[in-house]
């Protein structure tokens, strides 16, 4: 057993060391009728190359963003991952620690979520940020429960341009609380901000918009956190963090949360995840704030340190009343973000959103020429757009996967308003070439 | 132990330098570049982000640094209780990285994600085997959030049967998620007692059950390291009761092949992949948690499902009673890649041997300290035991102390406090990857700290001296929290 250092030698001290005859003896406790009487039936053991070959199959019966030109967005997105990222985060030292109980320990895990929490705070624009979360959805969860204990109110309004898969995971958080969620409709792709007005009301505990939205419109959310503010309700904005190395800060739009998807900082899209959840906050709330924070203190010789604080807030001290039952972070998903803003840099982080937006509207413009093609919206958009198609988009996406594109995604099985809607992401990835291939081939698809 | 340069106390911030960069971006290859003709000006930020600004190998060097100022399993043998820090095998990794399962985007079409599916579909199929149950979702992505996917679903069952439950009970020895993620759900905790070696008192149990009682949550081995024996008693009790039995699954890696939650009469029970099936712990995460469940609460599994339909895999979204999603997609799947690989490797045999050697190991750490600590229960314990420095606080030498001054012994330290039925208690893993001579190095250490506590207590409170920086003010830190960098000026 390669995983098992014992060998039946030690094994046998180790018995005679404890007094008893075989390891059965020390099962005794477990009553016959609680017992396994077979083995176990799962697939006998691989060996190594067998493996790798037969993982390998696996792996190649999937369209991977290697071989394919990847258009896919509506959460996970393929932006460029350098290299130092891999390498850095399978340093045994941060990968196979856990959670810094010991901080005299863990000073490295500790210092990378104190430069994580700071570079999440700038690009929020908010006063302070949490070590991560889960992902984008469970962030904008535990955001909706944040308001609803600050507030004390039952209710909230969550646009229909936040991510539907996003709002579907809030309301599995709010069914034990019983928080009633609210919609506010679109208007031409951009929350509609007469009825977000008449959906808020004196029971409103957060008003929820994404910037940019799930269909990549930018909104005015400016606007909808007046309209929150008004009622007495908090402003939680959903951003990519990625995205804010161009675009305003929600910190300057109002929002008193500031919650999103990670993803795009140097983590791999992996199937939807590990993912990572960003949670950023205006100071006064920090004491009601979800999961970990790693604060800096100094120790004994009055030499800086960082130490896990707050943990007042956390259920091993508070269990019940804690402010969530979240107990992990993903602090290795924190780490690649931080490593990858830090190669990136203030100069990076700006093109990245550059390119992606020249490219996303070149890519838009050249589409939208196309007979039976349009742009579904008019709004102002970042990197991701829709496109209403005249033939079914499920239809086109397969046909342009024999041409190893990833057109997008059908918005059908998200939201069925858009059942004739492709959903198009451009990163700084693609290029131009791979651009002008995907329009003569939708093109062709729609003809 | 620690090789970083001497003293090195830096953040990246304090590296930068202003026109400095790490990063190598594509030119734009389109005609229009220029954001402020495609954008409207309210949406651009008026001052790019503060970010630094430094080169790549400044990048490399800092975070190589930061790496040697933490201890990992890789490095430092690491007997957290209850966190099953085993050596995550480097296979896992090598799989996890081949392009189809890293670089597949969640909302590739069906027919072109097949792989990716089919190995959901049989990591689930593998755990429910392992574990008893009927069904498997592996959505979930920790402990936490399985436990409250699993409380979810037993609601959602007493409510489509229309009972309105609205009490969980939960023994004073369980872990913090298991209140936390309850009350989550919108029940109130009721705490029972638990008896001296950390079973369930069965007369308080009797006294609490009820028709308003919705479930009743326990940890298999419980938090002391114990077998709860009289498990079968208890999971009739409850069903006599329509009480949901569920599982917290932290310890499952003391019964692989031993005993399985489903045939003890477990409803629901949560898997801890970070833990029994070899995920990384990266620092704090990501962990996976899959929650496995009984028939009679397939309806309300969280949506989607993966599915089989004769050689096709596919994702179920029409499940009318699910209690709906947890993550935006399909779990960490990156973990799944990692567990499935761990179980392929293993076989039958081999997890089997895991659990047996994770005995072994803890029952002899156990029997070679008893002699000079205080142990927490009587009888051979399962995979972890839980020792008590009652004799050195007597001397003012605190559990908190003996993890400091192990520290600099060459350990990470036990998990301290927990369970909190135990005065200053020592939880300690050694998982079955460990030898006989680390757990004697261990234990050797451990033998001279409770000497010391005796002899020379002020090496003990002086701990650790051997790492980067000694004891912390938690305190200060908590009183005026610092939670970010600010730049000198600004200061």
């Amino acid at each position: 057993m390669r995983y098992i250092s014992n060998t039946p030698a030690q094994q046998r001290d180790m018995l005679a060391t404890i007094g008893v005859g075989s390891i059965e003896d020390l099962l005794a406790r477990i009553p016959a009728k609680a017992r396994l009487s077979r083995p176990l039936n799962v697939p006998a053991a691989m060996a190594e190359s067998d493996l790798i070959r037969h993982l390998r199959r696996l792996s190649a019966k999937n369209a991977n963003a290697d071989d394919f030109a990847c258009f896919l967005g509506g959460g996970s997105y393929d932006h460029t991952i350098p290299s130092p990222i891999n390498h850095l985060i399978l340093r045994g030292e941060f990968f196979t620690a856990y959670t810094p109980y010991q901080p005299e320990a863990s000073q490295g895990t500790l210092r990378s979520i104190f430069e994580y929490q700071t570079m999440m705070a700038e690009l929020t624009g908010m006063d302070v940020a949490n070590a991560s979360l889960y992902d984008g959805a469970s962030s904008v969860a535990e955001a909706v429960l944040m308001a609803h204990a600050v507030t004390e109110r039952k209710a909230a309004v969550i646009s229909k341009g936040v991510n539907p898969l996003y709002r579907q995971v809030v309301e599995t958080y709010c069914e034990g609380p019983a928080i009633r969620l609210k919609s506010a409709p679109l208007a031409d792709g951009v929350t509609d901000l007469e009825a977000l007005q008449k959906a808020v009301g004196a029971q409103t505990a957060a008003v929820v918009v994404q910037y940019p939205n799930f269909f990549g419109c930018l909104e005015d959310v400016k606007t909808a956190g007046e309209i929150a503010h008004a009622a007495g309700a908090l402003l939680i904005i959903v951003a990519d963090p990625i995205n804010l190395g161009l675009l305003t800060p929600p910190g300057a739009l109002g929002a008193d949360l500031v919650v999103g998807e990670g993803q795009g900082l140097g983590v791999p899209m992996s199937f939807g995840g590990p993912n990572l959840g960003v949670f950023a906050a205006k100071q006064e709330l920090v004491r009601r704030m979800p999961g970990r924070l790693v604060g800096a203190t100094v120790d004994l010789d009055g030499k800086r340190g960082f130490v896990l604080t707050l943990q007042t807030r956390e259920q091993h001290i508070r269990r019940e009343k804690a402010t969530s039952n979240i107990c992990t972070n993903v602090a290795l998903c924190a780490l690649m973000a931080t490593i990858y803003v830090s190669v990136m840099g203030k100069e990076g982080l700006r093109k990245v959103g550059e390119l992606s937006t020249a490219k996303a509207h070149y890519a838009a413009q050249a589409f939208a020429k196309i007979p039976g093609v349009e742009l579904t919206f008019k709004a102002p958009f970042f990197k991701e757009f829709a496109l209403t198609l005249s033939k079914s988009p499920e239809r086109v996406v397969k046909r342009l996967i024999k041409d190893r594109i990833l057109a997008g995604v059908p918005l059908k099985t998200l939201d069925r308003a858009y059942k004739d809607s492709l959903l198009v992401a451009v990163t700084e990835k693609r290029t131009r070439e791979e651009i002008d291939a995907y329009a003569a081939a939708l093109a062709a698809a729609v003809a | 132990m620690h090789t970083a340069k001497p003293g090195y106390d830096k953040l990246i911030f304090e590296l930068s330098a202003p026109g400095r960069h790490a990063h190598s971006l594509p030119e734009c290859d389109v005609p229009v570049s220029d954001p402020a003709q495609l954008l409207p000006a309210q949406h651009l930020r008026a001052t790019s982000a503060e970010l630094p600004e430094v080169s790549e190998v400044d990048v490399i060097r800092h975070y190589s640094r930061l790496s040697q100022m933490n201890y990992g399993v890789d490095t430092h043998f690491y007997p957290l209780g209850s966190c099953t820090m085993k050596y995550n095998p480097k296979i896992n990794e090598d799989m996890a990285r081949l392009p189809g399962f890293l670089r597949l985007h969640p909302l590739t079409p069906e027919a072109a994600s097949q792989g990716a599916l089919q190995l959901m579909h049989e990591l689930a199929l593998d755990l429910a085997e392992v574990s008893g149950m009927d069904h498997v979702s592996l959505q979930p992505a920790a402990g936490a959030q399985g436990e409250l996917a699993g409380v979810l679903m037993i609601r959602a069952y007493h409510l489509s049967r229309g009972e309105r439950r609205t009490k969980v009970l939960i023994p004073d020895s369980a872990h913090g998620t298991n209140p936390a993620s309850t009350a989550l759900a919108g029940f109130s905790v009721v705490e029972l007692k638990s008896e001296a070696n950390g079973d369930v008192d069965l007369l308080d149990l009797e006294r609490h059950l009820g028709p308003d009682v919705a479930a009743f949550m326990i940890t298999q081995p419980n938090t002391l390291g114990l077998f709860e024996s009289k498990i079968h008693q208890i999971t009739e009790m409850c069903h006599a009761q329509g009480v949901q039995v569920y599982m917290d699954g932290a310890n499952f890696n003391a019964i692989l092949g031993i005993t399985r939650p489903g045939d003890l009469g477990f409803d629901v029970c949560h898997f801890n992949l970070h833990k029994t099936f070899t995920t990384p712990h990266g620092g704090g995460g990501p962990g996976s948690g899959p929650v496995g469940i009984k028939d009679h609460l397939a309806p309300f599994l969280p949506t989607p499902v993966v599915v089989k339909e004769g050689d096709e895999y596919a994702l179920d979204w029409s499940r009318p009673q699910s209690i709906g999603k947890l993550q935006a997609f399909w779990g960490n799947f990156g973990m799944h890649v990692r567990a499935w690989t761990y179980i392929r490797t293993m076989g039958p045999d081999g997890l089997r041997a895991v659990s047996d050697n994770a005995v072994l190991n803890a029952n002899y750490v156990l029997r070679r300290l008893e002699d000079h600590y205080d142990r927490s229960a009587s009888g051979p314990c399962m995979h972890e035991c839980v020792i008590s420095a009652r004799r050195q606080k007597k001397l003012g030498i605190t559990a908190m102390d003996i993890a400091k001054r192990l520290l600099d012994l060459g350990f990470y330290a036990p998990s301290t406090y927990f369970p909190l039925i135990v005065e200053e208690a020592l939880m300690i893993e050694p998982t079955e990857t460990e030898s006989k001579e680390t757990l004697d190095e261990f234990c050797d250490a451990l033998i001279q700290i409770a000497r010391e506590a005796q002899e020379n207590p002020q090496i003990i409170l002086d701990a650790p001296v051997t790492t980067p920086v000694r004891r912390l003010d938690q305190t200060g830190a908590a009183r005026q929290p610092r939670l970010k960098w600010t730049p000198p000026a600004k200061r």
